[in-house]
């Protein structure tokens, strides 16, 4: 894309080539970071909306009704402009700096796990070959803020709020990862663009349907993936009813705001996760696009079209797992912190680790069926010999529990 | 001057970067601030890695530095920050041990860097390029290298995985619920716990 620019440039604003270079790497970089950022700050408009109508409708409410039209689509651009205008309170003794960054830290990190994230078939802000790997990485770097505000708001119930969620996220990351291992074994890489291209065809080729340990294991991911965003019912480092507002008691209008932008950010962003590892990403039930034929072969637009029709499926399929977290928000009561732990430790971590030794008995003695003929990519060409990538991919959770 | 040479500038940011909160780590007396500054030291590192080409080993490094050791030691900070501690005070003496003890290590480590004639070179031609290390991570520590068609750390990694299993289930020992077969009265001790 820089070179496109630069090239521009140079022929038809006959800029001389030292100025276009990087001139053309700065569009570049801007048109990534401004679609990505639309990706976040928009979606986190739209399911603020949807939660709130979503909330109404289980408690059998209506929810907005009147900003913006029939459906109060409009209430969430009416409460965000309501939080700009709020004053910007901080307490007298808190610590300035901490308190100040810590919104910022949380929203960096729910913000830079989206440069890993294809969306379909080549469109990535940064393909890496260790995608899975850097997002959850990333993600866990976003737990840092919330511990950063609970510390710096000099506040009991801050602090409470961060501890538990500090615990929480801590012990979720060891399931989440045991999970992710699984389809990124079966996959043989890392790299979350082959994860999804392997999956191409008809619905039977989506790696919940693999065998039945993946089955098993999408569950447990979604449980997890809930837990590690800090959603109901595990939503405990914010419980109202005993910590006030949990680590974000102290803060008020945009700063709060920031918060909730990482939490919807990371909703969304685990949902992908899911669908481009368990629900095909980017391919749908039914091969549509390849049946007519909208791919690269015929041509710069057909494969434009296949793969903005391919971003739709997958937006989809994430706005409907960030549904069902809505769903289960408001249907749930919220777990004690004991529970949340158990929950982990003796629920998730053993499913995971044996549906992990299902998984990898699975392909060694039964290499998929269905699945060997329609293997689209093999980084060594070795079929039956995923244990290599299996181990290295095994050794982040090694390392997580140190 | 035909082209920026981003690979020099994205790591001359990211070195800068690294130096700069490694400096502030030191500099700062508020133990929380010291962490946080630690964290955004330990991700321009990171940056570093992914400028290399090491994608795998940058993502590790976020993992294990920044996410484990941070959220560990921010554990820590808060458990045992008491008053006395939350600003930490350093005496003139360890202010002149640690310099000393950083100045030599820095020496040595300058010493080898430019005494290597490979890294002289300056080779940007492949830097930022995102290359498939994972999977010959992967072989090697299986025992297998493909691409140099030596045997790989088989051995070492065995270790160390047993190594972290001991590590692990003394943890699990350590932090389990204490149960006594018979609480004494007459043993204070036993009551404590």
């Amino acid at each position: 894309m820089a070179e496109f620019f630069t090239t521009n440039l140079i022929e038809y604003v006959s800029l001389s080539e030292a100025w276009a270079t990087p001139l053309g790497y700065i569009l570049a970089a801007m048109i990534h970071i401004a679609l990505l950022l639309n990706v976040v700050a928009v979606g986190a408009l739209g399911f603020i909306w949807l939660e709130r109508k979503v909330a109404g409708r289980i408690q059998d409410r209506l929810g907005p009704t009147r900003v913006g039209g029939r459906f109060g689509w409009l209430q969430t651009l009416a409460d965000g402009l309501k939080l700009i205008t709020k004053e910007d309170l901080m307490p007298a003794a808190a610590d300035p700096f901490l308190f100040r960054v810590a919104p910022y830290v949380a929203f960096c990190a729910s913000f830079a796990a989206y440069l890993a994230l294809p969306f379909a078939t080549g469109w990535v802000g940064q393909h890496l070959n260790v995608a899975v790997f850097f997002i959850l990485a990333v993600l866990g770097i976003e737990v840092f803020g919330v511990i950063l505000a609970g510390y710096g708001s000099a506040s009991k119930w801050s602090l409470f709020g961060a501890m538990r969620e500090a615990a929480q996220v801590v012990s979720y990351e060891v399931p989440l990862g045991l999970c992710v291992i699984v389809p990124v074994m079966i996959a043989g890489t890392m790299d979350l663009i082959a994860i999804g291209d392997m999956q191409a065809g008809m619905v039977w080729n989506w790696f919940i349907f693999h065998d039945p340990f993946t089955f098993i294991t999408f569950w447990v991911f979604f449980t997890c993936a809930t837990a590690s965003v800090n959603r109901a019912p595990f939503d405990l480092a914010e419980a109202e009813s005993e910590l006030v507002a949990g680590f974000h008691t102290e803060y008020s209008g945009l700063r709060w705001s920031f918060f909730f932008m990482a939490e919807y950010g990371s909703m969304f962003l685990v949902s992908v996760l899911a669908a481009i590892l368990f629900f095909g990403g980017w391919n749908g039930p039914i091969p549509i696009t390849e049946i007519i034929g909208l791919n690269e072969t015929n041509g710069a637009l057909a494969g434009y079209v296949g793969n903005l029709l391919g971003m739709t499926n997958l937006i989809i399929k994430a706005s409907l797992g960030v549904t069902v977290m809505i769903w289960v928000r408001w249907s749930f009561p919220r777990l004690r912190i004991d529970q949340v732990i158990t929950t982990c430790l003796k629920y998730c971590t053993p499913i995971a680790a044996m549906m992990f030794l299902g998984a990898a008995l699975w392909i060694l003695y039964l290499p998929g069926g269905l699945w060997a003929t329609l293997r689209l990519s093999d980084p060594l060409g070795h079929t039956r010999e995923a244990a290599p990538d299996q181990q290295a991919a095994a050794m982040p959770a090694d390392g997580e529990r140190e | 001057m035909d082209q920026i040479n981003w690979h020099t500038f994205f790591f001359l940011l990211s070195a800068l970067g690294a130096c700069t909160f490694a400096l502030m780590v030191v500099f700062t007396s508020n133990i929380v601030r010291m962490a946080f500054f630690l964290v955004l030291s330990l991700t321009s590192t990171a940056g570093l890695f992914f400028l290399a080409g090491a994608d795998f080993v940058g993502a590790m490094q976020i993992m294990i530095y920044v996410g484990g050791t941070m959220v560990l030691l921010v554990f820590g900070v808060m458990l045992t920050a008491q008053e006395r501690f939350v600003s930490l005070k350093t005496s003139g003496g360890t202010w002149s041990l640690a310099a000393l003890a950083g100045g030599a290590l820095l020496a040595v480590l300058l010493q080898t860097a430019f005494s290597v004639d490979d890294w002289k070179a300056g080779d940007t031609a492949q830097a930022g390029q995102s290359q498939t290390t994972a999977t010959r991570i992967g072989l090697g520590l299986l025992g297998a290298r493909f691409d140099e068609g030596t045997s790989g750390y088989l051995l070492p990694f065995e270790i160390v995985s047993i190594h972290l299993l001991v590590v692990l289930i003394g943890a699990a020992y350590l932090a389990r619920a204490k149960r006594r077969a018979k609480p004494s009265a007459d043993n204070p001790a036993d009551r404590s716990d």
